[in-house]
């Protein structure tokens, strides 16, 4: 007796292959879409900004005339806020993770607090910026200064790295840290030495992804009011400033056809802070990843 | 291991070197610049640099004209903070009502409301004319029926009665086809001054597609056959190619038409709004808002806008000496 009927099992043969053929080609198809879209996009914005992009406009201020206009006042006011907002963002995000996987007890407050950072990482950015406006802006009066614009778009990312710093503080295995306490070590002990070091592949990669997204944000920026018409760079953290998706912004509203092509330039500025950060962080991660 | 409490210390210490040069910084620096010139600039005014910083925002149509006058600027007065936000005509006056900025850019007057509520906070303001701006009403270069429209049938197109709106509604001699109609969004001066003297209160059609980027606007017109719109005569001209302009009442707008009162209603002046107490009291304010009244003419020609009769600007240079 045959358990298998092979005339059966080759009449479905056909209809299993093709079956996969179309989920393959399918899920192929996904993939080229996002990429091919990501192309053109990359070849419009180059071949419209590349005849602008030169050392004339990163060391120019704005102007009136296309080809006089440079992005310098954007990218220094970009780099201040990031000199707000990294150390902000990281030492508070990391510290909140710190206390929630290893202090918190497991009860209902510290587990309504999860709940709403993980809520916060999904408000939209307008919403704190008008937070930003009403707190730092106006009622702390720090005006439209780096840092209130620093400490607004720390706030926007904050959830994120919260969240990025638990995932890897909770990745570290338990055994080392059973090992660190069997050796007499403190529980702080054991955090800084041994929780830590193992989890700062983790965090850094998902800090400075986090650190990206606050680069190219817009909205809680226009929210705050930051200017963007100034011929001075920032000396300060309470000086104003302007940023770089803020430039771009103003010069793609412009009427003037040559000024989408001073746009596309920033834009190109903008993409290159980018993926150097962003190769940064797949840099730590690949450099350091130690796996269990 | 010990790679990783290399990288723990660098990582804090970095970050630890970070904190201590914000704090460091704000301490030395901030004093400087938070202070407005009055102090530094009264002892100084002897050899004519100044120092200070002046805050503005306001219209987006008035950007361009404050963009060219700033940059001049920076070249007399280097020492002088300019600094001027985008945030259209009303957004402007929010921040100009909170004390935030010394002048407010408006592309229409302003409002009643706006100027109770600046009262309420007890700030004195003047009103300076900077430039004229033609409103101008576009079609697509495919649209050979309306090129040239009277007011009363802007109002007929732009008014929201209820109905799907056809251009055959409008004149039955003119196609049967649906008309898209693209507007200004509505924080902007541009839209406020099309509803004072075009639609008069009543609301515009709700089948607009609103946008704050006026390019957006132009390309929309440039691309339907049967679009309309309106934005800044600025937008027009660098266009031109791509749109078709309608005469108002038989007025094309022009720059002699505009400047001598004949493209009428839709020709427009633009303002700024100044805190008498900053013309007083700040002299890097009072000097850059001085160098605005007397290149504005210049500048607003540079960058597509028309120029005011020559005594306007003297006036306005009267008024403001007045003030201070």
């Amino acid at each position: 007796m045959r358990y298998i009927d092979d005339s059966v099992v080759m009449k479905r043969m056909t209809k299993r292959i093709t079956f996969n053929k179309v989920w393959k080609t399918l899920f192929f198809l996904a993939t080229t879409f996002a990429l091919v879209t990501l192309a053109i996009l990359l070849y419009r914005i180059i071949t419209q900004g590349i005849d602008y992009l030169n050392i004339d406009f990163l060391t120019n201020f704005a102007s009136r005339f296309a080809d006089k206009a440079g992005i310098k006042a954007a990218l220094v006011g970009s780099l201040w806020l990031m000199t707000v907002v990294a150390p902000v963002s990281i030492i508070l995000g990391v510290g909140t993770a710190i206390y929630l996987e290893e202090y918190a007890k497991k009860n209902k407050i510290n587990d309504f607090i999860r709940m709403n950072i993980s809520n916060l990482a999904g408000v939209p950015s307008i919403v704190f910026g008008l937070l930003g406006l009403t707190i730092f802006v106006r009622m702390l009066g720090l005006g439209k200064s780096v840092l209130a614009a620093g400490f607004t778009m720390s706030l926007l990312i904050l959830p994120v790295i919260i969240v990025a710093a638990q995932e890897a503080i909770r990745a570290v295995p338990n055994e080392q840290r059973e090992a660190s306490y069997g050796m007499g070590a403190t529980k702080w002990q054991t955090i800084l030495r041994v929780v830590l070091p193992a989890a700062i592949p983790g965090i850094l990669t998902g800090s400075i992804l986090a650190l990206s997204r606050a680069i190219g944000e817009t909205a809680p920026l226009v929210v705050l009011g930051i200017p963007v018409i100034l011929q001075f760079l920032p000396n300060s953290f309470l000086s104003q400033f302007t940023a770089l998706p803020m430039q771009i912004y103003d010069w793609a509203k412009r009427p003037q056809e040559a000024f989408q092509y001073v746009a596309a330039a920033g834009i190109l500025v903008l993409m290159t802070v980018l993926l150097l950060m962003n190769s940064i962080a797949i840099f730590i991660r690949n450099k350091f990843q130690k796996r269990y | 291991m010990k790679k990783w409490k290399y990288l723990t210390m660098t990582a804090v210490m970095g970050s630890a070197l970070m904190l201590g040069a914000c704090g460091g910084e704000s301490a030395q620096n901030g004093n400087g610049t938070e202070t407005n010139a009055s102090t530094d600039a009264g002892q100084e005014a002897s050899d004519e640099k100044l120092q200070g910083s002046v805050a503005g925002d306001g219209s987006s149509t008035v950007a361009p004209i404050i963009e060219a006058v700033v940059e001049e600027y920076a070249g007399t007065q280097p020492d002088v903070k300019v600094s001027v936000g985008v945030s259209g005509t009303g957004g402007g006056f929010e921040k100009f009502i909170a004390g935030e900025t010394d002048f407010s850019n408006a592309s229409r007057n302003i409002k009643d409301e706006e100027k109770a509520k600046l009262e309420e906070a007890g700030i004195d303001f003047t009103e300076l004319a900077l430039a004229y701006d033609g409103l101008s009403v576009v079609v697509n270069p495919e649209n050979d029926w309306a090129q040239d429209l009277t007011v009363e049938q802007l109002q007929k197109i732009w008014i929201e009665d209820g109905t799907e709106k056809k251009w055959s509604d409008i004149d039955p001699s003119w196609p049967d086809e649906k008309i898209v109609f693209y507007s200004p969004g509505t924080d902007s001066g541009t839209y406020d001054y099309f509803d004072e003297v075009i639609l008069d209160g009543a609301d515009l059609v709700s089948a607009a597609t609103l946008s704050e980027d006026d390019n957006m606007l132009v390309q929309g017109v440039a691309g339907d056959k049967n679009a309309i719109g309106f934005f800044g005569y600025a937008y027009y001209l660098e266009n031109k190619d791509k749109l078709q302009i309608v005469k108002i009442n038989g007025v094309e707008p022009t720059n002699e038409t505009i400047e001598a009162g004949e493209y009428t209603p839709l020709s427009r002046p633009l303002f700024t709004y100044v805190k008498n107490s900053a013309m007083k009291d700040n002299e890097a304010a009072y000097d850059f808002i001085q160098f605005t009244l007397e290149n504005a003419g210049d500048m607003a020609e540079a960058v597509g806008y028309v120029r005011l009769p020559e005594e306007q600007y003297t006036e306005g240079l009267k008024t403001l000496e007045g003030l201070k």
